[in-house]
């Protein structure tokens, strides 16, 4: 018998997404699922972006530690060393103003960030510290400061998606929408989002990350169906790119900061690295097209997963 | 797919002869369909629709089963493309390889009955050995044999070979073992074919792509063997995700029978760490089984971890029952711990509790099955239920004192839980489990000391 190439058939597509001011990059546009590409364009590559935090952050492992430590009480030396690990692009997380750590006010932020912007010209996505309240108050005003260098703001959220989605809009950024593991939740805030008036070609699906062993499942299976419901079913509500912010979910695990006596883990150095990026990669085949990361090594294998792929594109 | 009884019923003679024991043709066509009567008591029933109905009851991928009596593996039978839809059976079976040259087998050997890792209640392991003829010599290969066999009597085996002779020489002193055969090729596909049918152990069959694998399963299901297994040979792993989703789609989606069959990978890499990467892509994409070229245990912890997780079932998270749980030899002066049921939650607890040495009542509530925040944020994890169950669980009989410790991430129940439960204290825990030895030993000193 003849073996004919089942293919799906689509109706839907992901939206592309370009950020960054002089230096842009660009992620998403496929009309297949992750990889396919005997059945659909994949236009860009999944793209990876360093996670820098604004403040030395309290709970990096000892691994992250040793690659970070030097440079950690300064984000623009943190970012300098992010570029020459070659990151593409920055994930500049507000950590300091966090209630719980620092609480700081939203202008020290805000100057920090004017620095920041003046001296690295790698596309930049700015987070909050994930606080609801914190972040609404903070973040409408990084997106002024920023405003014209076309950046990634995060995460709106459903406490908190006005103020956010609002001034995202009036800063001409693109905007993270995150929701807590269910694709019905996923829906509904990009409609409530988009009702506004926010563009939804500028919209990033964070479906919620987790890492290997913690909830890992629920994030990859969230994943699978939130690309099926927008490319075959063609829901143009979940056809936005995702995001898995991998890293901070990967470093809180113990198995990245167990020692290696008495375990049968195996060492810690190798241990690490491998849990960011297996949970990395697993995410990109269940429809992730950007990530988060910390570890330049992990960043390395997935940057090497990634162009094995690639390599099947023109055969 | 299942046959409505319609259908068969339109393959039956229509004679109502009552042979079968029925009324009707109808009423025993029905019977069958819901497999409550057998065609063959039938006399009349065709050929033709013994087979259909054969084929009906054959899953699109069919189910393989080898090992040996102690260890009996279980891989294929798939039913869906992704774990959403329904949970995905079998785990993809991990394997070493051996070559039959290598000078320290016993040592590989070692590396695979020691891999066994404890994990959320599940013993994992690497569970096969695959041994490979790289001598292409036959005594050295019987050899090798010998010397697993001898060390590891129950290890199911995975037979390299590519020459048939080399296949009967070892399959004939393979007692209690149904390995599985690997080695046919569009070159020795007939005699490998049926040396596996007189044997009766499953085959593998490879060729460089599924199209050049159909005339291979085809050819061996023809000389009587069943039970095949496909190795397309991808060297990347967009072949290997494309390979794989063309088998899978092809059997699932539109019953193609010639690609009905689990897959056999070979993990390759340029260090251990890349190997690691392209058997993940394996385990979440539908390889049955995974051949490794080198085991590390952490390169094992990563596997066993993705192949538990992404073989659980996404209907019910893994659950444990609710009650009193003994840490150690916990008296009436030990600590008090609750938390909630969900699997993950109350093994990374209760290993930390252990690791910390100090015995422990764990009080573990049902919350069905979620973590400490989900169950919380769910309603299930509230401070008047939590008071319910200390007061219900028995356990103050068992205690001299009224202190609760609760995970730190529901620090803010302290207050109300106290409220619901009159005469307690309670004392808020860390939020993370690994900081519960050291939490628990300060907890421990500062008791004494009052
Ligand atoms: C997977 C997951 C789910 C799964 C459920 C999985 C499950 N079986 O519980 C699903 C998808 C069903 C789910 C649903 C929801 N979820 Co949810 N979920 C998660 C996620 C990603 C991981 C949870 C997990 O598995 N943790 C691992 C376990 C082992 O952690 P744990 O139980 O807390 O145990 C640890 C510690 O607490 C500690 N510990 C435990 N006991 C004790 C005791 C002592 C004494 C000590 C010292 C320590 C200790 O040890 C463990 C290891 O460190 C988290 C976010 C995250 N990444 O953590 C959100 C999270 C818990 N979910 C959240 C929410 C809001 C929900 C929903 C309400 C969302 C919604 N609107 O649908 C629903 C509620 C469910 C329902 N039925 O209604 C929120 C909770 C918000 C909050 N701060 O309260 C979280 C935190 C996400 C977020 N917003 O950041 N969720
Ligand atoms: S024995 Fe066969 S032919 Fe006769 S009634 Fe039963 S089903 Fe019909």
């Amino acid at each position: 018998m003849k073996f004919s190439i089942i293919k799906e058939s689509y109706t839907g597509s992901v939206p592309e997404i370009t950020f960054g001011k002089n230096r842009k990059v660009s992620f998403g546009g496929e009309k297949s699922l992750p990889f396919l590409f005997f059945e659909g364009e994949h236009p860009h590559k999944p793209l990876i972006s360093f996670e820098v935090q604004d403040s030395p952050p309290q709970d990096y492992p000892k691994e992250l530690a040793k690659v970070y430590s030097s440079v950690w009480d300064d984000p623009v030396r943190w970012a300098k060393l992010c570029e020459s690990f070659g990151a593409e692009a920055i994930a500049l997380r507000l950590m300091s103003i966090h209630p719980d750590t620092t609480d700081a006010k939203a202008e020290d932020v805000a100057d920090k960030l004017k620095k920041f912007l003046n001296e690295i010209d790698l596309p930049l996505i700015i987070l909050g510290c994930n606080h609801t309240e914190k972040d609404a108050e903070v973040l409408p005003i990084v997106s002024d400061v920023a405003r014209g260098f076309n950046c990634i703001i995060g995460k709106a959220q459903e406490g908190n998606y006005k103020t956010i989605a609002a001034s995202a809009m009036a800063g001409g950024h693109s905007l993270i929408a995150m929701s807590e593991l269910d694709v019905n939740l996923a829906k509904q805030l990009n409609i409530l989002i988009t009702q506004m008036g926010f563009p939804a070609n500028k919209l990033i699906i964070d479906p919620m990350c987790s890492a290997l062993g913690y909830g890992f499942e629920y994030t990859y299976s969230v994943m699978e169906r939130i690309r099926i419901a927008g490319l075959i079913q063609g829901d143009p509500m979940l056809s936005s790119p995702m995001v898995a912010d991998v890293g901070f979910y990967v470093w809180k695990t113990k198995e990245t900061q167990a020692e290696d006596e008495n375990s049968q883990w195996g060492s810690l150095h190798e241990r690490g690295i491998i849990w960011e990026a297996v949970t990395a990669c697993s995410f990109l085949l269940s429809g992730a097209e950007l990530l988060i990361m910390r570890h330049p090594e992990a960043v390395n294998l997935v940057k090497y997963f990634i162009e094995d792929l690639i390599s099947t594109k023109e055969k | 797919m299942a046959l409505t009884g319609i259908e068969i019923f339109k393959l039956l003679p229509k004679t109502n002869c009552k042979k079968c024991g029925f009324p009707t043709c109808l009423a025993f066509a029905m019977k069958v369909a819901q497999g409550q009567a057998k065609i063959e008591d039938c006399p009349e029933a065709s050929e033709e629709i013994k087979s259909k109905l054969r084929d009906a009851a054959t899953p699109p991928i069919i189910e393989v089963q080898f090992g040996t009596d102690s260890m009996k593996l279980k891989i294929g039978g798939q039913n869906v493309l992704f774990r959403h839809e329904k949970k995905f059976l079998n785990p993809t079976v991990l394997a070493l390889e051996v070559a039959d040259d290598d000078s320290e087998i016993e040592t590989r050997i070692d590396e695979v009955l020691n891999s066994s890792i404890e994990r959320v209640g599940e013993t994992l392991r690497i569970e096969a050995i695959y041994l490979k003829n790289r001598s292409a010599d036959i005594s050295k290969y019987r050899d090798a044999l010998e010397r697993i066999l001898k060390k590891a009597p129950q290890i199911p085996l995975i037979l390299g070979v590519s020459s048939s002779d080399i296949a009967i020489d070892s399959l004939s002193i393979l007692k209690g073992h149904r390995p599985i055969l690997h080695g046919a090729t569009a070159e020795n596909i007939e005699e490998m074919a049926k040396v596996a049918a007189k044997f009766n152990v499953p085959l593998v069959v490879s060729a460089k792509g599924v199209e050049a694998v159909i005339p291979l399963t085809e050819k061996a299901k023809a000389l009587g063997v069943g039970d095949l297994i496909i190795n397309a040979e991808p060297k990347s792993i967009g072949e290997l995700l494309r390979d794989n989703t063309f088998i899978a789609r092809g059997a699932l989606k539109k019953q193609i029978r010639s690609v009905g069959y689990p897959i056999i990978t070979f993990a390759w890499g340029k260090d251990d760490f890349y190997e690691t990467i392209v058997s993940t892509v394996g385990i979440l994409k539908y390889s049955s089984i995974l051949v490794l070229k080198r085991t590390l245990p952490w390169k094992n912890l990563a596997l066993f971890t993705i192949r538990q997780n992404i073989y659980s079932d996404p209907q019910v998270p893994m659950q444990v029952k609710q009650g009193i749980y003994r840490v150690g030899e916990p008296d009436d002066k030990s600590p008090f711990i609750v938390t909630t049921n969900f699997a993950l939650t109350y093994f990374l607890v209760k290993g930390e509790i252990e690791n910390s040495k100090i015995p422990v009542w764990l009080g573990i509530m049902d919350c069905d099955g979620l973590s400490v925040l989900t169950a919380w944020a769910a309603g299930k994890f509230s401070a008047s239920k939590i008071a319910q169950f200390v007061k219900e669980s028995g356990i103050e009989e068992k205690l001299n004192h009224r202190e609760l410790i609760i995970p730190g991430y529901v620090a803010m129940l302290k207050a109300s839980i106290e409220d619901k439960l009159s005469g307690w204290k309670v004392v808020i825990g860390t939020k993370e489990a690994s900081g519960i030895p050291a939490f628990l030993r300060n907890y421990v000193r500062s008791k004494n000391d009052r």
